[in-house]
């Protein structure tokens, strides 16, 4: 595999196609074209050339746009079929047979395959995974593959190229014109007009302008990498904090995942758009749809348990007041807490009278808060009313005794004992909701007189310290793609034979008809043969005449 | 000759280094799966503070050099409650013996913690994790959990299901400082 | 007259204008003899004015619509399908001010037309925003969106007359099949608003209700008679027709019955059509595209793409990534609506990635940019509607 030597004394590396410093071609594929192959500039492409062991045949592999292009294809039909049926995540499941149950039961037999094939899960397959992983791979080796080569070539570039080079130019021309140097000088004077750089070397201008583009897909590689980078970083903990808790008003918890800091629900509104306030612009809509909800709040305060002190202590400092609504997260340091769930009234106090029930008379009133209830309730007058059980979500006896299966209050039960002046040592009676039982016959009964609800919060506590990585990819990509596909690399060629002829020639990497347009400009003030864009046999005037301008 | 061959080496080097690296990326991210630190066997027992039903305040690195069984429980949950009486059973001798069990109650109301205890005729000392602070921080999600943390400070053990008067008496003498 | 009346007369305005333009267009097509003219033609000058004045009409129901209902008119599906309309008109000036082609204009502004005519058989009423719209993200996500998917939808159009020009048609062929299928798509909307606007003016109405999907019952009403009745539907509406056959929850009855009789009035459309002009409706358009160049379409084209992707990217991808963090927490989620931006940002990957580097040109290209068009549609309309997810604000 030794270097290929070219006419012109140029050593090219093994595999080149257009010699690097003045393009004649050397492979035969070059010489036989009509057009040269202009893509890499036509340099030598290590992963086509070496392919000897295993190692450059995976590497070849993944350096191929065709199999890029086949994942991109693969990554793209397997996210569609991800959205056929709703995602896992998204189904009110929890055991692999409930899922299998609810597939089953909305989708039948699709639904069951759907699921088997574990299509309900796709985005969390391992093979979702690793077609995700086989993209970066091919992105990252593609992209060393051609941006090395490519980069040498363009530097190594001479300004005078070989005719053969001219020749094979998509858009290219020759002729002769009366006064050659005049012409150059006044070509190169035009070209820079046009923001060309223009390099000459005897009797030959190369006028080059935007190679930087050239450059834009491998930037906007380095963005996605840089994306994926950050994706990848999320596994690893501390990076990523994704929690959610649900906090009742009045209640003052820990922040789930956020160590050291704590939070007091102040009170949830669910708030609806009202007809007085939408006036005559949503009022057709509001009389359509019934209630539109407008906001979503939590009232809060954070606390932060003070220097020094221990997770547990109460020893708290106040940090802010704020108002989480549903765009506008509570943030402190690098945590956010969302508003994202509610629950509507749940028990929060028990009103009770104490009554005779002779005289159905009320000997006084008490009220139980059922996040924090009292162990007597002084009534006055000598009576009272001591707890002697209390049972948050009672389901009946067992062992002998009230059960609560949960400390939420769905279903309050509780044993009181009524002391009243007529009964100093007191009267026991289980009190539930529509349910009273005495152990033996009792003078005095506890009635439900109100209660009082409230709401809970639903939050989710998110932290993330890739997003800067993520949103660095992001603006890398987006520069990128901008300074690929917002510019294109344009080089004209201009140079005198060794017959006196001129040659003029032409590339860009896309959008030929605004390099045509520019070429048009410049023969519109100076003397230069006309020329031809090979590719474009609609064109049956191939002579644009000078003013001939097609695109004004 | 020598120089094309050197080429050649680094480039196979350079390349399944590359692809190595690559695949073990993919592979590190298809089996990494939790996201969230959790406590684990081995771990040290991170420190807190809580007052127990008296309004006492418990750290637990007063207890340092000795051993201590971190039982968190709920009234509702009737394995926690069956396990009670064992533990009352077993506080004193093992105080002696520097084991100390410390309860920690997932932030119900204090009256019903109180009613449970009278009811249980309970004595030992019950903590109050009023904010959930401390259940959180230990990742509590089952109940009753409990966890063996020896003399050193570290966890040896952590107990995710209720547990026999036997299995107590084992667990209390693994802490046990020799 | 209220601000919201202004708003709707300045759209009816607008679509006037683009009717008036396509027209002129034509004729600038028809009247040129020579390519020169085609490009210098009076005709083409006075429908692209006439396309601005629409346009400026056009941008003006969207701010006087701003102005009444507070928030970016970009809420709902009308909101959302008029905005795309306008863009798409816009994204045809900057092209056509580039590079001077009529037949682009004949093209394009049919397309615009039938967008907004669709967006108008949605419900059109000034909606207030539900708590996850309330945000600046959501004018700046939705218009870029909406700015990108009109400048790639300009490719399609280019990749279309390059197509209708290009295709034999002489000729039975898979090219000259698909062609038409396209054509008889288009036909399909126009069936969709034909039938929607009849029964619409007729005031029909038939109410239902239903056993959902999760076996709660709702309520449905019909706008157009209903040929298949909801999961265990009973009539509310005395003296409406009787569906036919009763579907499965999992099945949108209504839907299903808006689909067939789109289907059924745009199939007669198309036959009536094919009988007027005794040929395929591709054919019919091909003498308009003649006079375009296949080069200059195919660079249009693939110029549009190039032009659209980072705008499409930076509003579809990253503005919508920074709003879903901020609005749900997360900055993706596998949401149906987002898997389907990153569908289509894949496949115009893909195109430019065959284009570059695999030569694919000409015919390869036109279809390439059709099918993503046609993608783009897909996630505009179909996941709304099919699949429901977070975006469903339809």
């Amino acid at each position: 595999m030794s270097k290929i030597t070219c006419q012109c004394g140029h050593e090219n590396p093994y595999g080149t196609e257009l010699c690097e410093q003045c393009g004649r071609p050397l492979s035969e594929k070059a010489k036989e074209s009509d057009i040269v192959d202009m893509r890499y500039e036509g340099s030598s492409r290590r992963s086509q050339t070496y392919k000897s062991s295993i190692v450059d045949k995976i590497w070849n592999f993944f350096s191929s746009v065709k199999i890029g292009v086949g994942i991109i294809a693969a990554v793209l039909i397997a996210s569609a079929i991800g959205t056929v049926f709703p995602q896992k995540f998204y189904v009110p499941a929890s055991t692999d047979a409930e899922y299998a149950e609810y597939y089953e039961r909305l989708y039948g037999v699709v639904g069951k395959i759907y699921y088997q094939l574990g299509f309900y899960d796709m985005y969390n397959s391992w093979w979702f995974k690793v077609l995700i992983g086989m993209l970066a791979t091919s992105i990252i080796i593609a992209s060393i593959d051609r941006v090395v080569p490519l980069y040498k070539s363009l530097k190594k570039q001479r300004t005078r190229r070989h005719p053969s080079f001219m020749k094979r130019q998509r858009i290219y021309g020759e002729g002769t014109i009366e006064n050659t140097a005049e012409s150059f000088a006044k070509a190169e004077e035009e070209l820079k007009k046009m923001h060309y750089n223009v390099k000459t070397e005897n009797g030959a201008i190369l006028a080059e302008k935007h190679r930087f583009s050239r450059w834009g897909p491998y930037v906007n590689h380095t963005g996605l990498i840089i994306f994926f980078v950050g994706v990848l970083l999320r596994g690893i903990p501390g990076f990523y904090v994704d929690e959610a808790m649900w906090i009742r008003e009045g209640e003052t918890r820990n922040i789930v995942g956020a160590p050291g800091y704590v939070l007091e629900n102040k009170g949830f509104t669910l708030e609806n758009y009202t007809k007085e306030e939408a006036e005559e612009v949503f009022g057709a809509a509001l009389d359509k749809v019934g209630s539109i909800v407008k906001t979503y709040r939590t009232d809060v305060t954070l606390y932060k348990e003070k220097e020094g002190s221990l997770p547990g202590s109460d020893n708290l400092e106040k940090v802010e007041d704020y108002a989480i609504v549903v765009n506008k997260p509570l943030k402190f340091n690098g945590y956010n807490v969302f508003q994202m769930d509610y629950k509507l009234d749940e028990l929060k106090t028990m009103t009770f009278h104490l009554v005779e029930k002779s005289s159905e008379e009320s000997l006084g009133e008490f009220t139980v808060d059922l996040s924090n209830p009292e162990k007597k309730y002084d009534l006055g007058k000598g009576a009272s009313v001591n707890m002697l059980g209390f049972y948050p979500d009672y389901d009946g006896i067992k062992d002998g005794e009230p059960y609560s299966k949960s400390p939420v209050p769905n279903n309050p039960a509780f044993i009181f004992q009524m002391n009243t002046p007529e009964k100093p040592e007191g009267e026991k009676s289980f009190v539930a909701i529509r349910q009273t039982l005495e152990v033996e016959q009792n003078d005095y009964a506890i009635k439900f007189a109100a209660a009082e609800t409230r709401n809970i919060s639903g939050l989710t506590i998110r932290k993330d310290k890739t997003l800067y990585i993520l949103l660095l990819g992001g603006l890398v990509f987006m520069i990128g793609v901008i300074q690929g596909m917002y510019w294109q690399h344009r080089r004209i060629w201009i140079q005198e034979g060794a017959d006196g002829q001129v040659l003029i020639a032409a590339h860009t990497n896309k959008n030929w008809f605004s390099l045509r347009k520019e070429l048009d400009k410049l023969r519109e003030s100076t003397a230069l043969p006309a020329y031809k864009d090979r590719q474009d046999p609609e064109l049956d005037k191939p002579e644009q005449e000078g003013d001939e301008e097609i695109w004004t | 000759m020598v120089k094309k061959k050197n080429k050649k080496t680094i480039r196979l080097i350079s390349r399944t280094a590359l692809l190595l690296i690559l695949a073990a990326i993919i592979v590190y991210a298809i089996t990494s799966k939790d996201k969230v630190k959790v406590l684990a066997e081995g771990d040290k027992a991170p420190d807190f503070e809580l007052v127990d039903l008296e309004g006492n305040a418990h750290r637990l690195s007063d207890y340092k050099g000795q051993g201590v069984f971190l039982n968190f429980w709920g009234t509702w949950c009737p394995p926690c409650k069956k396990e009670m009486p064992y533990m009352e059973d077993l506080y004193k001798d093992f105080e002696a013996k520097g084991v100390h069990i410390l309860t920690v109650n997932v932030g119900e109301p204090k009256v019903k913690v109180e009613l449970f205890r009278d009811d249980m005729n309970l004595t030992f000392p019950m903590l109050w994790d009023k904010n959930k602070t401390v259940m959180d921080l230990y990742n509590i999600k089952p109940l009753p959990t409990t966890f063996l943390i020896n003399p050193e400070g570290k966890i040896t053990r952590v107990i995710k299901q209720g547990m026999t008067k036997q299995q107590i008496v084992d667990y209390l003498e693994s802490i046990q400082p020799k | 007259m209220d601000l919201v009346t202004i708003s709707s007369n300045l759209l009816l305005i607008s679509f006037i204008a683009y009717l008036v333009a396509t027209l002129f267009f034509g004729g600038a097509i028809k009247k040129s003899k020579t390519e020169k003219a085609y490009h210098n033609s009076k005709w083409g000058t006075i429908g692209l004015v006439i396309t601005i004045i629409g346009f400026l009409t056009h941008i003006g129901y969207f701010a006087t619509r701003w102005i009444a209902s507070g928030h970016a008119p970009l809420s709902n599906m009308f909101e959302f399908t008029t905005a795309f309309g306008m863009m798409l008109v816009g994204a045809f000036i900057l092209l056509y001010i580039m590079y001077r082609t009529p037949s682009l204009g004949l093209f394009a502004l049919p397309i615009a037309i039938i967008i907004i005519s669709y967006a108008t058989m949605f419900p059109r009423e000034v909606t207030p925003l539900i708590p996850a719209l309330q945000s600046k993200w959501l004018f700046i996500h939705v218009i870029t969106t909406v700015i990108g998917e009109s400048i790639l939808a300009i490719s399609a159009v280019a990749g279309l007359v390059f197509l209708v020009k290009n295709i034999d048609m002489t000729k039975k062929s898979k090219q000259r099949f698909w062609i038409e299928a396209v054509m008889f798509t288009l036909v399909l909307v126009l069936g969709f608003v034909v039938t929607s606007t009849t029964f619409k003016t007729m005031g029909y109405e038939a109410e239902f209700t239903y056993i959902d999907k999760n076996e709660a019952p709702a309520e449905i009403t019909y706008h157009i008679p209903p040929l298949f009745g909801m999961n265990e539907y009973e009539a509310m509406t005395p003296g409406a027709m009787k569906p036919w056959v009763e579907l499965p929850p999992i099945i949108n009855a209504q839907r299903l019955t808006s689909l067939t009789w789109s289907v059924a009035v745009g199939a007669v459309l198309y036959l009536l059509l094919r009988l007027i002009a005794r040929k395929p409706i591709a054919a019919v358009f091909q003498p308009l595209a003649k006079k375009a160049n296949s080069q200059l379409m195919d660079e249009i084209g693939y110029r549009s793409v190039l032009i659209g992707f980072p705008v499409f990217t930076l509003g579809a991808l990253i503005f919508a990534m920074i709003w879903a963090h901020e609005a749900w927490s997360r900055f993706w989620g596998w949401d149906p609506k987002e898997v389907w931006a990153l569908i289509t940002w894949l496949f115009y990957a893909a195109f430019l990635h065959l284009r570059l580097s695999r030569g694919w040109e000409g015919q390869k290209s036109a279809w390439l940019a059709v099918i993503g068009f046609v993608i783009i549609m897909f996630n505009l309309i179909a996941v709304n509607l099919i699949i429901a997810g977070l975006h469903s604000y339809a």
